[in-house]
Formats: structure tokens, sequence, C-alpha cells
């Protein structure tokens, strides 16, 4: 990779667990560097002295070691030769196959001008119940999987992107554990759709600090296949808990002020550059982004979750719902924030009263159900709504569901004529009487 | 004036500390040189010959020793007629104007038209003495009279030297001459500039507000009534409905210019409103809403600096618009991202961090943009305002965090959105009793209220609040007790409150009709509800309640969803009262 112009330093002023520094010339903001055969990238230019992140940790680095300059940023090269391969976090292959042959270029690259993004509005299909009613995808949306680290999201995440309608999905991992890495391999392979997919991994293996690199690698082929080729991509990035965890080591070796929870100070802009890059491209190419976001015991005021929130486009939480034993998409807390602009337009005019309707009787349920642990007696009303609720668990919120939209509304219904009369539903007159199929 | 030069010496992000060779200011504008490109950055700090500079831009691949350019000036913004219907990033770049789909780094756009002409009317004539914002003549902008002023920035008395006829002419024309004490003469053009971060003053008094300003919004308007050029924050976590309460008073707001500041938040909001204001219909004037509204959107992805510069552009855009004796409403979504954008400035700078890492002036820096809000009787007697309505994003929905308590002390309307009303799908998810309008208690907007909605209108405004706290008290007792363990008499107090509940305070912001009510209505639908709260009904047991107020809820719901004394609602209100008849004691 040197050129025999290139400077070779050799006398580091200062090391730290990540980063080390030196003294040198013409080196520009970002650039990449060699340090003792391993990638660096420049960060911090105070006078002369250059402060290098060596994403692969500095144990063994001597104050001699080789220096070179690379003069430029971190790079991908793109072409359709990524697909149905696994890269590292640098974009070196790690399936045993050749190196990518393609334009050469620069991760992380410029954001998209707002007033040149299209509104998304096409609908992505999931089968998923607790998503395609109640929380409707839309490509270049961007959302995360609420979870805690022993609920099945990255199945649930692996399920919804192999049903989705979508030509391209580019995998982030980032401390994947090498278990979920062959998982996701596998699952792929036996779908037979890996000449769709790309990978991008940082397993548990690999050093922490490279994770930082694994969005934008992930992202810059997102663009090309969705700028270049007007492809609709899908982009899954899990787990991004993991991802800021790396972001606060860096900005803690660097000496910086932490704010909440011992996070960077800059964690939103951080995390919005990675989200924002989700678009719907006026050329029919779109970005959409589903991602993970870990929780420690469902604490959601926790620095990374509470700005993921602010950022997406809504959340998935998964839920286990002790009652019927399956894990569901909990109806209270998630939220997709771009179905306003399809439900009832691309699906049935009835989906928004109808899903409102249902998470309003969920949750009178919720309340009989505290009542009854109570102690105190119910009314028939909430003896109703509580075998509603079971039934909606079961028949909709469960995550092994797997049916058309069409399908979701009239089952909705169905249980609605169970359990309930007209009144009680709150749902406005015309949309009772042409879907409601009440008997007077 | 010859312009200071420097060399960057360091860099630490968007941070670059620049070695000067001359004299800066603080809040200086300079350009640095990359390449080909130009990166626009502002001066925050000076120590020695060193200027920190924060870039409103990408830093990378910057060297040391790159060139730096002083400006003279503060950032400023262009302001003249053009700036309705336009996009503009933080630093009042016309998005509109940017080639090609990705932002270039180093694209500066002029954020007005030089060669539109616009027809234009002389108000003053020669001979008259005028100052700084008095009115020099009026051009059409859409359909808005936007006033062509004397400079703000001219101070004492001046007379009008000459005048152009009426007749069309381009922003860069000379429209005046006026001419100083001491005859020196200044052209004025329909354009002029002003630093953002300063207020514009030339106005005459600033009284506290009276005028109600309608949203179309129950829970504020009822409830909690926001004035002309009042002050209001909606805090809340993330997921309670706070952009798209944001939205509903853009577009159903009676103001005459709605500026939107999209500080730090998602795109695809902002491309929403792109989408649908040329579409939709100002209910007011009948024309689209595009027509009246400015955006300036600086997206959480943009460039933090300019993110910071974005509120502060807006503010000046709107103090414009009402010295022209225009009602402006200003919409700053988020500012808590404005205040995350000093953080992570003062955080490179190494400053020592105040509470959670903000500066420590955050709270003096806050109370004084909320200062820049208000009504104001302008030179000439006429009324302008500013009304200001920000977003709080409070980090974990803690309201206990900085941002929030700072904006605490300086707004006046407080809007609540609470987690539990969201989580039950009761939209707006304004808690109204953890709310607030102070403005409730000024005695110019209660004499307001008596002369322009009713003589009781306060008390009602009361009445309904007290039973929706009485409502609250007495569902914690049926939790605690039991629904047989209390009188039947609870039962009906808590319905009671669950019928001003849906009615009055649930809204449905996407429906064409109950989107938004206009005053007239919301009168009506108090009193009509009131009207049930006031009645006595006869119950044998508590599990008669549920399902009859669950009938008069449904009633009230139906002619919320239809057109205001339409037939539709008529036969509703028919049906309500035939509910109410069934068990009103008499």
């Amino acid at each position: 990779m040197t050129t025999a112009f290139q400077k070779v330093y050799t006398k580091i002023t200062q090391i730290t667990k990540a980063t080390c520094t030196l003294n040198a010339q013409g080196v520009g903001n970002d650039e990449l560097a060699i340090v003792d055969g391993r990638l660096a990238q420049v960060v911090k230019i105070w006078g002369n002295d250059i402060t290098l992140q060596v994403f692969s940790g500095t144990e063994g680095i001597p104050t001699n070691a080789e220096v070179t300059f690379l003069g430029k940023a971190p790079t991908l090269r793109v072409g359709d030769d990524l697909c149905g391969r696994f890269f590292n976090a640098f974009g070196d292959p790690i399936d045993g196959g050749p190196a990518v042959d393609g334009e050469e270029r620069e991760i992380g690259g410029p954001s998209v001008n707002p007033v040149r993004r299209k509104q998304p509005s096409e609908l992505i299909a999931t089968g998923i119940a607790g998503i395609d009613l109640n929380n409707t995808l839309v490509s270049g949306q961007k959302i995360p999987f609420f979870a805690d680290p022993d609920q099945p999201y990255n199945q649930v995440m692996a399920n919804v992107a192999l049903r989705a309608q979508t030509d391209r999905i580019i995998l982030g991992g980032m401390g994947l554990t090498n278990d979920d890495y062959l998982y996701f391999k596998n699952l792929f392979d036996n779908a037979g759709v890996l000449d769709r997919i790309v990978s991008f991994v940082n397993t548990t293996e690999a050093p922490p600090v490279e994770r930082l690199l694994v969005p934008d690698m992930a992202l810059t082929a997102a663009e090309y296949f969705a700028v270049d080729k007007n492809e609709k991509v899908l982009v899954l990035l899990t787990d991004m808990t993991l991802y800021a965890d790396a972001l606060s080591i860096v900005s803690n070796r660097m000496d910086q002020i932490p704010s909440k929870d011992s996070m960077p100070g800059s964690l939103y802009s951080d995390l919005a550059k990675i989200y924002e890059k989700a678009v719907q491209f006026p050329a029919g190419g779109s970005i959409t982004i589903i991602a993970v976001t870990t929780l420690s015991g469902g604490d959601i005021t926790h620095a990374i979750p509470d700005n993921t929130g602010y950022i997406t486009e809504g959340q998935l939480f998964l839920r286990k719902d002790a009652e019927i034993g399956k894990v569901i998409v909990d109806p209270f807390r998630s939220l997709s924030r771009l179905k306003q602009l399809v439900i009832g337009k691309k699906t049935r005019k009835d989906h928004p009263q109808v899903m409102n309707a249902a998470i309003r009787l969920y949750a009178d349920a919720a309340n009989a159900r505290t009542k009854m642990e109570n102690g105190f007696d119910l009314t028939d009303y909430d003896r109703r709504t509580l075998d509603f609720a079971k039934d909606y668990s079961n028949s909709l919120l469960a995550i092994d569901v797997n049916i058309s939209t069409d399908q979701m509304l009239d089952t909705a219904w169905d249980l609605f004529r169970k359990y309930f009369n007209k009144a009680e539903l709150g749902i406005k007159q015309e949309i009772v009487e042409e879907f409601g199929k009440f008997s007077e | 004036m010859n312009k200071t030069q420097g060399k960057v010496h360091s860099i630490i992000s968007n941070l670059v500390l620049v070695r000067t060779e001359g004299p800066v200011s603080q809040n200086e504008i300079c350009f640095i040189q990359l390449g080909n490109e130009r990166l626009m950055a502002e001066v925050i700090k000076v120590v020695g010959d060193i200027a920190y500079v924060q870039v409103f831009e990408s830093t990378r691949g910057l060297k040391p020793g790159s060139l730096v350019e002083f400006e003279n000036h503060m950032l400023e913004v262009t302001l003249g007629p053009g700036l309705l219907s336009k996009n503009f990033d933080g630093l009042q770049n016309d998005l509109d104007k940017m080639t090609g789909v990705f932002l270039k780094r180093g694209e500066y756009t002029n954020p007005l038209e030089e060669d539109k002409k616009w027809s234009f009317t002389p108000l003053a004539k020669v001979g008259d003495k005028v100052t700084g914002a008095d009115w020099l003549g009026n051009v059409k902008e859409n359909w808005l009279d936007h006033k062509i002023m004397v400079p703000f920035k001219l101070k004492g008395e001046y007379t009008v030297a000459s005048i152009v006829a009426a007749g069309e002419y381009t922003i860069k024309d000379t429209i005046a001459v006026l001419k100083d004490e001491a005859g020196k003469e200044i052209p004025v053009t329909m354009i002029q500039k002003w630093p953002v971060k300063v207020a514009i003053r030339n106005y005459v008094d600033k009284p506290r507000p009276s005028r109600q300003m309608e949203t179309g919004v129950r829970v504020i308007d009822t409830m909690n009534p926001i004035l002309e050029g009042g002050t209001g924050f909606i805090p809340g976590p993330f997921g309670t409905g706070k952009t798209v309460l944001q939205h509903a008073l853009s577009r159903f707001a009676d103001a005459d210019i709605i500026i939107m500041a999209a500080c730090g938040e998602r795109a695809n909001e902002v491309v929403e409103i792109f989408t649908e204001f040329p579409e939709l219909e100002d209910p007011r004037s009948g024309r689209k809403l595009y027509e009246r509204t400015t955006i300036i959107a600086n997206t959480s992805n943009m460039p933090v600096a300019a993110r910071e510069a974005s509120v502060y552009t807006a503010m000046t855009i709107g103090e414009y618009y009402r010295s022209m004796g225009m009602k402006v409403l200003l919409l700053a979504d988020s500012t808590s991202r404005w205040a995350q954008a000093l953080r992570e400035m003062s955080n490179r700078m190494e400053e020592l961090p105040g509470q959670d890492a903000f500066p420590m002036d955050l709270s003096a820096i806050i109370s004084n943009f909320y200062a820049r809000a208000g009504m104001v009787y302008l030179n000439n007697g006429k009324t302008g305002s500013v009304t200001f309505i920000g977003t709080v994003s409070p980090a974990g929905g803690n309201l206990k965090e900085p941002v929030t308590e700072s904006t605490k002390k300086v707004a006046r309307c407080f809007y609540a959105l609470s987690q539990a009303r969201a989580d039950a799908k009761r939209y707006p998810a304004i808690d109204t009793l953890e709310s607030y309008s102070k403005y409730l208690e000024y005695p110019e907007f209660i004499e307001f209220a008596k002369k322009n909605i009713s003589d009781t209108w306060i008390a009602d405004v009361n009445e309904a609040r007290n039973m929706l706290v009485r409502g609250r008290e007495t569902a914690e007792q049926i939790d605690i007790l039991g629904d047989d363990g209390v009188p039947l008499e609870y039962h009906v107090v808590y319905w009671k409150s669950e019928l001003i509940d849906f009615v009055i305070l649930q809204q449905d912001a996407f429906d064409n009709i109950d989107g938004s009510t206009a005053m007239e209505r919301q009168k009506y639908m108090l009193n009509m509800v009131l009207g049930v709260v006031r009645s006595e009904f006869n119950f044998d047991t508590f599990e008669e309640i549920n399902p009859y107020f669950k009938r008069i809820i449904n009633g009230f719901k139906q002619m919320n969803y239809s057109e205001y004394q339409s037939e539709a609602f008529k036969k509703y209100e028919a049906e309500v009262n035939e509910i109410i008849n069934e068990r009103k004691n008499n």
C-alpha cells in the first residue's frame, strides 16, 4: 500500500490503549495511517502532534514503530462483486474469496440534501402483524429493535430481512458472537439468497474499536446499490449498543469529558450520521435501516437507546408474553413513525382505526389485569377485554404470525365482533358499517 | 478594510485553531481554504493570536498551514422579499439551488433571487423623516404585504431624499436614498443584512401579550392557551408526539407567517413538510400553506455548528417579518439538539462543564433566546409579534435535566407530553394537569377572553380542569378500593372526567375535520360537555355507568368527526342529547 515517496516516521511520543501520538507534517484530518502494520486514523491534529486512533489496539506497539500516512480517508471498493461476500470492518474479505475490484469510495460520505429526498411511501410487508398491522415499515425508514440481550432479536431481524421485498440486503455486524455470525451465514445460505446479501462483520474476537468502521462500510455499499443501481436496499445493523460502547472507549482514551452514562457528548450526532443515511431517493432507490439496540434490563432511559429513539423513526419492542408463552411485538412501546404514510393509503381504509381500537382495548385489558392482581372484582367488560387480549396476543402480536395485512385486519374485526359491541370500539361509524360485519 | 489572514494550526474534529496575523473579533466569520473548497467557520474563542473557530462543515482532509481569511462581520442573514416558500439550511443557504443529490462541502447559495422583479409601491415620500425599521414601501410577496424598511442598522433620524415610483424592481435596485443629519446620502435597496445573534430592537415598546393565538388544537386553545407574542415549550420523551403536534400547529395556527426550524431532527420529517405543505390549504386564507412558510432545515446529519446557527437564523427572519406588523409563529424542533451542539463545542474546547456536561452558561443562552419573542408596538403604532414554541427532548424523558429546567424558567406555557397518554394512544398526549399556561392568570388575557370568547370562559375552563383533577383523584381511589368499594358517585365523577378527556382533550391530528377546531366550535363543545358534567344521573349499579358514558362519548366523537353544524353533526348531537335524557335527573 505504500509508495516510494512516502515518508516513514519512527518516533512515537505517546501511546495509550487506543491511540498513539507522533510528530509529523502535512497530515490531513481523518487521514489513514499504518502504524506498525496496523491501520490507524488521524483523530486530532495539535500543531505538529498527530494523534492516531489505532483500530486494532496498541498492544505491543513500540515507540520506534514505523508510521506511514496514506493520504486518504477510509475507503471501500464498490461493485457488483460485493454480493454474496463477507468482509471485515476494513472491507477485506473474510470468506476466503478474492479482493473485490471496483471503484474506490470514501466511506462516511456527505449527507443527502433534504430537498432532494423523496417522502417514503412504499410499504415493506413482513407478515408479522405486530409490525405490519401496528407498526408498519416504510422504505427509507430507520428503525431499531429495542431488546434485552436474551431476546431473539437477530432471528426476528433475519426473518424480516428475508421476507421483505427488497433488492439487496447489507448486514453490518458489530460485536457479533461467532455463533451469531454463523447463524446469519447459514440462514442466508440455506434460503438461497446469498447473492442478494453483502456482509460486513466485526465479531467479538476482533478488537472493539474496529467496529466503528462497520456502519460506514455497510452504508457506503448500500449507497452504491441505491444510488448507482436504483435498488431498494435494506441495511441491518446489529448491535448498535456495542458500536456506541466503542465510541465511548475512544472518547475516554482521548480524555474527553463524558456526558450522560459516560457516553461522549457527541453521541447524538454520531448516531444520527449513521441512521440518517436511510433515505428514499427520487430515482427510485432507497436505503432502509433496521438496527438492533440491546438494552440493559429494559432501561430505555440509558443514553444509547434514548438518543437512538430521538433519531430513528420509531422502535420495535420485543417482549415475552407469559400468558401465551410466546414472544410478541409490544404494542404499547413499539412505534413506527412513518406508518401514517402508508396505512389506510397503501393498505385498507379501516387500517388506522382498527389498529388504534385494538391497542386501546388491549390497554383496557392491562388495567383489568392490574385490578385482578389486586384482588378486585372484575366487571363483565373487564373480563371481555382480558379474553380479547389473550386472543389478540396469540393471533396477531406473536412474532410467529405470517399473514397478509388484509387478513390481519379481518382477524381484528373477528375479535371485535366476538368480544365487543360497536359503541365500545369508538370507531368511525362509516368504517364499522363498511368493514365491521356486525349483525344488527 | 483589509481582511485579516491566518493559518490553520490545529484540528480537533470541527474545532479548528487558527494562528492569526491581525485583529479578529468574537463570532467573526472566516473561510478556510481546503483545495478548491472554502469552508465557512465562526470564531468562538480567542487566546493570544490563536482564534478557535467552529467549522460549519466536515474538516476531513484539512491540513495545518491551510490559509484562513476573516470576513470582518458576524454570521449574517440576508433579509428581503423572497424569503417565503424557501427551504434554507441553518446558514440560510437555499437548499433548492444546490446541485446534486448529496450536499457538497463548501457550496454556499444565495438565499434570494437577484434578477427577480418585485412590484414595489412606495409608502414614504420625499422629505419624510424616518428611522431604522420605518416602512418605505410595499412589495407583494406571494399574497402577503412585504414591507421594505429603513435598514435596521441605521440609528438616528434620516430624511427621505428620493424614492422610486411604483414599478418593478429587483432586490439590487436602489429604491430610495436617505440623508443623515450631516447630509450624507445612503442608498437603500430591498435587502439588508443582519447578524443573527443580535436581536432586532427597532420597536417602540414590548408590552405583555394579551391576544390569544388560535392553534386549532383544543387542549392548547381551551385548556392552556398561548398568546400572540407568547412563548411555550413542549418537552416529551420520544414517541409521545412532539413532532405531530408541531406540524398540527404549523398548519392550523392563526399566524401570518410560519417559520419552522428543524434543528437537528430527522430529515424525513422535513421532507414531510416539503411534500405536504405545497398541497395543503391554509384554512384561513384559502391559499397554499407553503406561501406563508419558511423552513430552516438543519437535520441531525448536517454539520453540528450550523445546527446551532439555525435557530438564530429562524428567529432573525421572524423578527424581520414582525417589523412589518405580521403575526409570526416560530417553531423550533428541537431546542435540545441546539443545546447539544453547544455541548459538543464546549467539550472540544475543554471548558469546565456544568451539569450533564452542558456549558455553564446554557441557562443564560436559552433565556436570551426566548426573550427575543414577543409582541411589539412598531414605530408607526401598529403591532407585530413573534410567538415562539420550542420542543425539548429531555434525555431519558427526565424533566429534571438542564435544558428542560432552563427552558421552564423562561417559557410561559408548558405543554407536558406524557408517556402514559401516548402508550394509551390518547393523542395529543399533552397531560393537561401537568401543563400550564401562565397566560390564564394574565389580567390582559382574562379581559380578552371576556370580550372575545364569553363572559364565563375562564370560569368554564377552570371548571373543566377541576373535573379532570377530581377524575384523577377518584380513579386512584377506585384503583385502591375496587369498583364496588367506592360510592357510585365516584364512578360518575371518573367518567365525567373521561368524557372531557375523550371529547375535548383527545383530537385526531390526521382527520380532516377533527384535526383543527375553530374557537367558536371549541366553545360550543366545551359548553355541551360541561352540560353533561353539571347534570346528575340515575344509576343503580356501577356496572351501568361505564357503558352509558361510553355511548355518550361515542356520540360526541362522531360529532367531532363531522363538519360543524352540518346535518350529520346535528344528528349526532340529537343522539347524544337523547342518551343524556335517558338517565338525567331532572
